[in-house]
């Protein structure tokens, strides 16, 4: 690799990693400064974020306060038995990390983010605070007109804050804007897919969690350059790793040194949930025609399967199994946050498809904060090692 | 043994009543084989009997079975099996509970053998585990489902977007389903009468949980409360059953209320009043009766609780109404509570606190249960602030009886019961 292609490679890993790190979100303060936009915060795993931009608000993702964060007042809101990340968002609502945003969005993930939008309201009084409902009838004219009317509602709630009305022109320009934005997240995937060892995955996740606090336009062109500089980039080489697909990490985020445990115990990371917004879609939300329909039609029906959807006919797992073979991973790794309800709900389920399918799998759960990987290493490091056996059988 | 009192005899007449409609119901269920009746397996909150019964379709309530399971004693042996077979430690008990029953043969409370699914129809309010919980049984079971996606009640009002998509999912999905699963028509002029008589009893809960207005309470709306909801919550509402049994609570509980008696626990009527509690969340099943005595003993009475309220709000002021069957349908099913915002559980328990003249509020942290116990710190807060009345927090879980420590339990409601002693006497100082 030429020094320009590393350099290139390491400033654009670096501002990523500085933008995953920065939880006063300094990029959307300079944002806001510049545009005099709205900022609004969203919570896992959803919300269509062409219609804030459309509508000049800047989606801002919020995946809890990582293994830095010290949690001062955050425990004192939550039991023990419930998952890290509503405690760290808590937290940082407190400590004044969030005061930039104007509001934030709970889309309807699970009990724990619903009642803590509740609790934003009772907390943070004078700043908006939506719940954004959707629906699990997945008939257009049902579920679609009732998600429709969720969203014009929202929409108004935005204007009402001082965001811009929509306007369809605009909002199909905005579907234009985030179609570029996922083509470039699809040729990455596509990238590791293939060549594993040349996007590794603790990289690209700092991409996608770089995607969540900054301009839609600025992500798109620093995935450009990521893509421009590993296409230079001849120095990494494969290994003898085991392919990987992870799953359960839709919602609470393993801390960084996590990812990277695992790739150093023996995995590739072919296919992963992490940072699932920028996929909840399948495809492209379609251009032509009515835009506002066409963001509710790529809800109810090309969303992906996700544990917080409910799945009216096919066989539970038919989806995980058929991405397993897609992406030609060898096993599957669950990985997913202690006392995360729809995650671990949804795994037996899906683990008697892998059963039936023959494919290897393992299990764990982590929570954000967790600073020992020791065992999670050596777990899936046999993992590895065992899948690797199987291959030469 | 002490002589049985004129209002203990009173009090055991609509016991036994629900006892044997509640043994018909399982009996009924155990027949299907022979008789052919139908059944429709669903969940208490947002549950649609009067429909489900104007099908002449029998209801099937996985949560009733487990925490009769875990009275029981069944429940460890169930949970266990069910983790065996993957379930976390982590998730709802009910669930795994559930699950081990049926893997168990699916035996019910009553020792009969409950009957397969011809439906499942999820009425899916105020909990996402149900959603998930359904998707576990349907793997087990080769019936069609039913999804009702009930929406959140997040702004704290039923909108009409709300009401429009409940309705047209029971009349566009369920009202067909059931139609296909039963062979009969919809038949909305029997749903109305369903739904009248639905009004009656619920008239008639809202006076036996308001009677603990009333010093001394003679129920205790918690422990007793459990048994009075069970009929209205379960396979009974809708039907004349339902009417009686509640016109003859409401007799023995007003009689109570009239001679000054206290609730009648376990162990026998309550002697003295001491503190007046009301309690948010689910209570411990695999140690009712435990649990219930460590409040009897120090003369504690809840007067009101939110866990009553999870197959229905009567005492707001909603009625199922049969002028307006499948709206008042859909908004039973938006009301419940469990799916009302954080704010409005809020704004409910400090209402208790006030109009019951409680002493302050308990919550009961339940590790199973996300959608109750997710943000309750924050409801004691918040409850304690509006109120200036103490707030009190334990913690067990529903079935699992791992997460049951008597002894700390028996601690805190001691230390929280002396705080309110010592408030009072600040106060009278
Ligand atoms: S980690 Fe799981 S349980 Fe926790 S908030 Fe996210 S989806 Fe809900
Ligand atoms: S999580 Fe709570 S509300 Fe949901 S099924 Fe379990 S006990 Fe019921």
């Amino acid at each position: 690799m030429s020094a320009g292609a590393s350099s290139r490679l390491s400033a654009v890993l670096q501002r990523a990693e500085d933008l995953y790190r920065d939880r006063t979100l300094g990029e959307v303060r300079a944002w806001k400064a510049r545009t005099r936009g709205l900022a609004i915060g969203f919570m896992p795993i959803y919300i269509p974020r062409e219609m804030l931009h459309a509508q000049g608000v800047m989606p801002v993702g919020i995946m809890g306060g990582g293994d830095d964060l010290e949690i001062i007042r955050g425990d004192a809101y939550y039991q023990s038995y419930i998952c890290h990340i509503p405690r760290s968002t808590i937290e940082m609502g407190l400590n004044g990390s969030l005061d930039c945003l104007d509001g934030m969005i709970f889309p309807a993930t699970c009990d724990v983010i619903r009642n803590l939008s509740g609790m934003w309201q009772l907390q943070f009084p004078d700043r908006l605070s939506c719940y954004l409902d959707v629906p699990q009838n997945f008939d257009a004219a049902l579920g679609g007109s009732f998600y429709r009317r969720e969203l014009e509602h929202l929409s108004h709630e935005l204007v009402a804050h001082g965001a811009r009305p929509l306007e369809p022109e605009v909002l199909r320009a905005s579907i234009v804007t985030y179609n570029e934005n996922r083509r470039r997240v699809e040729t990455l995937f596509g990238l590791r897919r293939r060549a594993p060892w040349k996007i590794p995955t603790h990289e690209l996740y700092l991409l996608l969690r770089a995607g969540q606090v900054m301009a839609v336009e600025d992500f798109t062109a620093m995935l450009e350059e990521y893509i421009t500089a590993v296409n230079e980039d001849t120095t990494r080489q494969p290994l003898d790793q085991a392919r990987v697909l992870l799953t359960g990490s839709f919602c609470e985020q393993p801390p960084l040194g996590l990812i990277k445990t695992l790739e150093r115990s023996g995995c590739y990371i072919v296919e992963d949930d992490f940072v699932q917004v920028h996929r909840f879609i399948r495809g492209e939300v379609r251009v032509e025609g009515d835009p506002m329909d066409n963001i509710v039609r790529a809800f109810v029906e090309d969303g992906v399967a996700s544990p917080v959807r409910y799945i009216a006919e096919h066989e539970k797992g038919a989806e995980l199994v058929a991405r397993v073979r897609e992406c030609a991973a060898e096993g599957v790794i669950y990985c997913s946050a202690s006392f995360c309800d729809p995650a671990l709900l949804d795994q037996p389920m899906t683990v008697r498809a892998l059963e039936k399918a023959g494919i290897p799998y393992t299990a764990f759960k982590f929570a954000e904060n967790n600073g020992q990987f020791q065992v999670i290493r050596e777990q899936s490091g046999t993992f590895a090692d065992s899948i690797k056996l199987w291959s030469e059988v | 043994m002490a002589p049985k009192t004129e209002t203990q005899v009173h009090k055991e007449d609509s016991q036994l009543r629900q006892k044997t409609m509640i043994a018909e119901h399982y009996t009924r269920l155990a027949n299907t084989p022979d008789t052919g009746e139908k059944s429709v397996y669903t969940f208490v909150p947002g549950n649609l009997t009067e429909l489900i019964r104007s099908f002449d379709l029998l209801p099937v309530l996985p949560e009733i079975n487990a925490l009769q399971s875990a009275m029981r004693g069944k429940s460890r042996e169930y949970i266990a099996i069910a983790e065996k077979l993957g379930h976390s430690e982590d998730v709802c008990t009910y669930v795994k509970c559930d699950l081990g029953m049926m893997k168990s043969g699916n035996v019910g409370p009553t020792g009969e053998r409950l009957p397969k699914p011809d439906l499942l129809l999820l009425s899916y309010t105020g909990c996402f585990t149900f959603m998930k919980w359904f998707e576990i049984l349907r793997e087990e079971y080769d019936c069609p489902v039913a999804m009702l996606h009930v929406p959140y009640q997040a702004g704290g009002v039923i909108t009409d977007s709300m009401r429009t998509y409940v309705v047209e999912q029971l009349r566009d999905k369920v009202i067909p389903l059931l139609e296909q699963v039963s062979g009969k028509r919809y038949d909305e002029a029997r749903l109305r009468a369903m739904l009248t008589r639905s009004a009656r009893a619920e008239d008639d809960l809202v006076a036996v949980l308001n009677a603990a207005r009333s010093r001394p309470s003679p129920i205790d709306a918690y422990f007793g409360g459990v048994y009075y909801i069970g009929p209205i919550f379960s396979a009974f509402r809708g039907t004349e059953d339902a009417v009686d049994y509640y016109r003859m609570l409401r007799d023995e509980v007003e009689e109570r209320a009239r001679e000054g008696l206290g609730p009648v626990t376990p162990e026998g009527p309550m002697e003295r009043e001491r503190f007046r509690l009301v309690v948010e969340g689910p209570p411990n099943w695999t140690n009712f009766r435990e649990f219930w005595k460590m409040f009897a003993d120090e003369g504690a009475v809840v007067v009101a609780s939110t866990y009553t309220k999870v197959g229905g709000v009567y005492d707001m002021g909603f009625r199922h109404d049969p002028n307006r069957p499948l709206e008042s349908l859909a908004e039973y099913c938006l009301g419940c509570y469990t799916n009302l915002s954080l704010p409005r559980r809020v704004e409910m328990l400090a209402r208790y606190v006030q109009d019951f003249d409680a002493d302050g509020l308990l919550v009961n942290s339940i590790k199973s249960c996300n959608s109750f116990s997710a943000g309750q710190l924050m409801i004691l807060r918040e409850v304690e602030r509006r109120t200036g009345r103490p707030g009190g927090f334990i913690e067990s879980d529903l079935v699992d009886p791992r997460y049951f420590s008597a002894a700390n339990i028996k601690n805190r409601l001691e230390s929280y019961l002396q705080m309110i002693e010592q408030k009072r006497a600040g106060r009278t100082a």
